[in-house]
């Protein structure tokens, strides 16, 4: 049979509708698409994908049992390894693993692999009615902090050896950045609560509302009986450029603008959380925040989202999916731009003015790549005398954050680096025993599925430990 | 769930409820604050710990009904519960090595003020306590205010109960009297804390501020609730749910605190009447 040179498309909503609405983006391949795709898998010996999946999920494996319409049993192939399968088929940026080592990429386009993932974990939701049996207990309690992607998955790992484990949450609904960050058109908060539910029962325990180092410490966990935590307490403050007017109104650091819209669900007709809407914007920053940040305020009513970023769009970090879906929606991406001040409204007459400290503007300055810098990538340079001003509204700072300082504060002995992340060895175990770490406390902002393999490594290591 | 075990009206508009949340009892400090949400569609709002009974595991706050999340909280009756309250958070009022001190409050601000107030009365501090309101149907917590004051004067703005004026006429009087605090302590509306900076400034006596700023986890994650610190000239950042509520009054940029503050003033004000209405139809 003939290869099939690309990829299947996606189904997606047309780009003009789904700028206006928040329904999911990307609508999923049908069983015949999913059957057609499965069939470019070469089913090669080496199977290269597998390496390039930080939670090594056996790819060719659930691939195989696609080929034949045994949709379940693809599920369970991926669900043995990853606790959150729905999850990782959408956000993952698969064109940086497994399909990056896929052995048809050689040629043509790898085959799809996170699109069928995506699709094995609905058909489950949709299909399957079988509760997961719950494992026999082997009497160890470990607790996990944080109920992000690396929390869930230690949990998962954890919960399926017959661990009893408690999650604690300090907002008030589990899923971390997949609740607060992540906007519904990219990831319904429906699947990542049917996540969560399956995590439920398979007995992990989710405690909402309790804040780790100020409601409990991590010694008090210990005095309670659990024998290892997990400490998975994710991206901190939002770091901002220090640059003038970063305290107007109407300049945003991503983490709010997007947990306003997300989490407190300001996106709604009538919120109960106000947020600003339409006008124009600027979102400062190219990874992913970025561009979820930047449709976000399209979807709010925004009549003008431009994306300002410092490199160019060869180094533009975000999943390469999401660039060109934000491009499709009219996001105007200013690049080889660097915001040097943001400009705001000032009455010199009236103090009272209620358009007083509002911002009106960005001033940027324009860019030109210079030499690598130690890292590999080339350090953008500022082009002198080339300053110009953008008219927004809006300024959104998406640009990183700074590991949460609240647990390293109150728990003696847990080493930080200078970033503030917490220092841990290859499994994942910090300088206190019996605690462990992984995801964005440890590394600073990073991605879903690194923080889920950190947490994969980590119970991989509790395990050891407390069973020997 | 968290149970409202009792509730009190201070004045109209300002009310008390003691909320069962043992965690939280057990560990919440004067000058610390807790984060609620009424219920399952709720904002998160902060408050400040206006008290705690270990014992009986639960935790008072004290709220001015200002809008619509104060206006739904305070429609619910002893014995009802509300959604979500996390907290400790934010840190405890600095009290090391203070042997005098004045506490500084204003209208609803006296609710936090009071227990920071009994904190340093209990650690054998003399305790100086002014406490200014508007007019005399908003006047609370004086009988407690009086317990654990070695001196208390009590204001308003209108002279319709004891003296009248702002608190910052008694205590200017108090300083070029010769009166000297090792620490001023100002919680209340930011104008009136920028008034007591202002006024304690020639007297080189150092004055803590408590922030209330607009925030939304309340944990350290979302930045909303920064404010900007004057330090050697140079403009910082710092999070008021992690580094505060309290700061060095004499470098927090009061003004811009102040206009950081009324940057949802229209969205509010529709909120608060849409509730309103919503309650009275009941």
């Amino acid at each position: 049979m003939a290869i099939i040179p690309k990829k299947n498309e996606m189904p997606t909503q047309e780009p003009k509708v789904r700028a206006r609405n928040f329904n999911e983006v990307a609508l999923g391949y049908t069983e015949e698409i999913a059957l057609a795709e499965a069939q470019r898998c070469l089913n090669c010996k080496n199977r290269p994908c597998v390496e390039g999946c930080p939670v090594n999920v056996q790819i060719p494996d659930f691939i195989a049992k696609m080929k034949t319409g045994d949709f379940e049993g693809a599920y369970e192939v991926i669900n043995a390894t990853s606790s959150l399968p729905a999850v990782c088929g959408r956000v993952c940026p698969q064109e940086k693993q497994c399909e990056s080592k896929c052995t048809l990429g050689i040629k043509f386009e790898p085959v799809g692999i996170g699109r069928l993932e995506r699709f094995a974990a609905d058909w489950h939701n949709s299909h399957a009615t079988e509760k997961p049996k719950i494992p026999a207990p082997n009497g160890h309690k470990v607790a996990i902090v944080g109920s992000g992607p690396s929390g869930l998955t230690c949990a998962g790992d954890l919960a399926k050896k017959g661990y009893k484990v408690s999650v604690f949450e300090a907002l008030h609904v589990a899923g971390g950045v997949l609740v607060y960050g992540i906007p519904e058109f990219r990831l319904p908060k429906a699947i990542v609560a049917k996540e969560v539910e399956t995590l439920k029962a398979l007995g992990v325990d989710i405690e909402t509302n309790v804040i780790i180092g100020k409601t409990l410490t991590v010694d008090e966990l210990f005095e309670a009986g659990y024998e290892a935590v997990f400490i998975g307490s994710g991206a901190g403050l939002p770091n901002f450029m220090n640059i003038p007017g970063e305290s107007l109104k109407g300049v945003y650091s991503a983490n709010e603008f997007l947990t306003r819209s997300n989490l407190m669900k300001a996106y709604l007709d009538d919120p109960v959380t106000p947020i600003m809407k339409g006008g124009k914007v600027a979102v400062v920053g190219g990874g992913n925040v970025a561009m979820d940040a930047a449709r976000t305020a399209l979807r709010l009513g925004a009549d003008k989202v431009y994306v300002v970023y410092r490199r160019s769009m060869e180094e533009l970090p975000a999943r390469r999916e999401e660039v060109e879906h934000a491009i499709e929606e009219g996001i105007d991406f200013r690049l080889l731009n660097n915001p040097v001040e943001i400009l705001g409204y000032n009455n010199p007459e009236n103090p009272r003015d209620p358009k007083n400290g509002f911002v009106t503007g960005i001033r940027c300055i324009k860019m030109e790549l210079g030499e690598p810098d130690a890292g590999g990538r080339r350090r953008p340079v500022e082009i002198e005398g080339s300053e110009f001003d953008l008219d927004v509204d809006t300024v959104i700072m998406a640009i990183g954050t700074s590991p949460n300082p609240l647990i390293k504060s109150t728990t003696e002995g847990l080493e930080v680096n200078k970033r503030g992340g917490i220092i841990v060895n290859e499994e994942g175990l910090t300088t206190r025993a019996n605690v462990y770490a992984g995801g964005d406390a440890v590394t600073g902002a990073a991605t879903v599925i690194s923080a889920m393999g950190a947490g994969k490594t980590a119970a991989a290591a509790i395990d050891k430990a407390l069973m020997g | 769930m968290y149970k409202i075990v009792r509730k009190k009206e201070l004045n109209p508009t300002v009310t008390q409820m003691e909320i069962e949340a043992p965690l939280v009892a057990k560990k919440a400090k004067p000058g610390q604050f807790i984060i609620l949400r009424v219920d399952e569609e709720g904002e998160r709002i902060p408050l400040t710990v206006a008290g705690t009974d270990p014992e009986e595991g639960t935790v008072k706050i004290i709220f001015q009904i200002v809008g619509a999340t104060t206006a739904l909280l305070n429609a619910k009756a002893q014995g009802e519960y509300i959604q979500d309250f996390a907290g400790p958070l934010g840190v405890p009022t600095h009290t090391d090595g203070i042997k005098k001190v004045c506490v500084v409050g204003g209208g609803v601000g006296c609710a936090i003020a009071m227990p920071v107030a009994e904190e340093f009365h209990r650690l054998g501090a003399e305790v100086t306590s002014i406490i200014g309101f508007r007019n005399k149907d908003l006047v609370i917590l004086e009988d407690e205010f009086r317990a654990c004051s070695d001196k208390l004067v009590v204001m308003t703005d209108d002279g319709s109960y004891a003296r009248h004026g702002n608190v910052t006429v008694p205590l200017k009087e108090m300083l070029e009297a010769g009166e000297t605090f090792d620490l001023i302590v100002t919680i209340g509306p930011l104008i009136m804390m920028k008034f007591v900076t202002l006024a304690a400034k020639p007297f080189g006596i150092p004055v803590t501020a408590s922030m209330n700023p607009i925030m939304i986890d309340g944990t350290g994650m979302c930045g909303g609730c920064r404010i900007s610190l004057i330090q050697d000239g140079k403009r910082v950042t710092k999070f008021a749910c992690v580094d505060g509520p309290d700061f060095n009054a004499y470098e927090i940029d009061f003004d811009e605190a102040m206009s950081r503050g009324r940057m949802y003033t229209d969205f509010e004000r529709h909120a608060y009447e849409k509730t309103c209405n919503l309650l009275k139809k009941g």
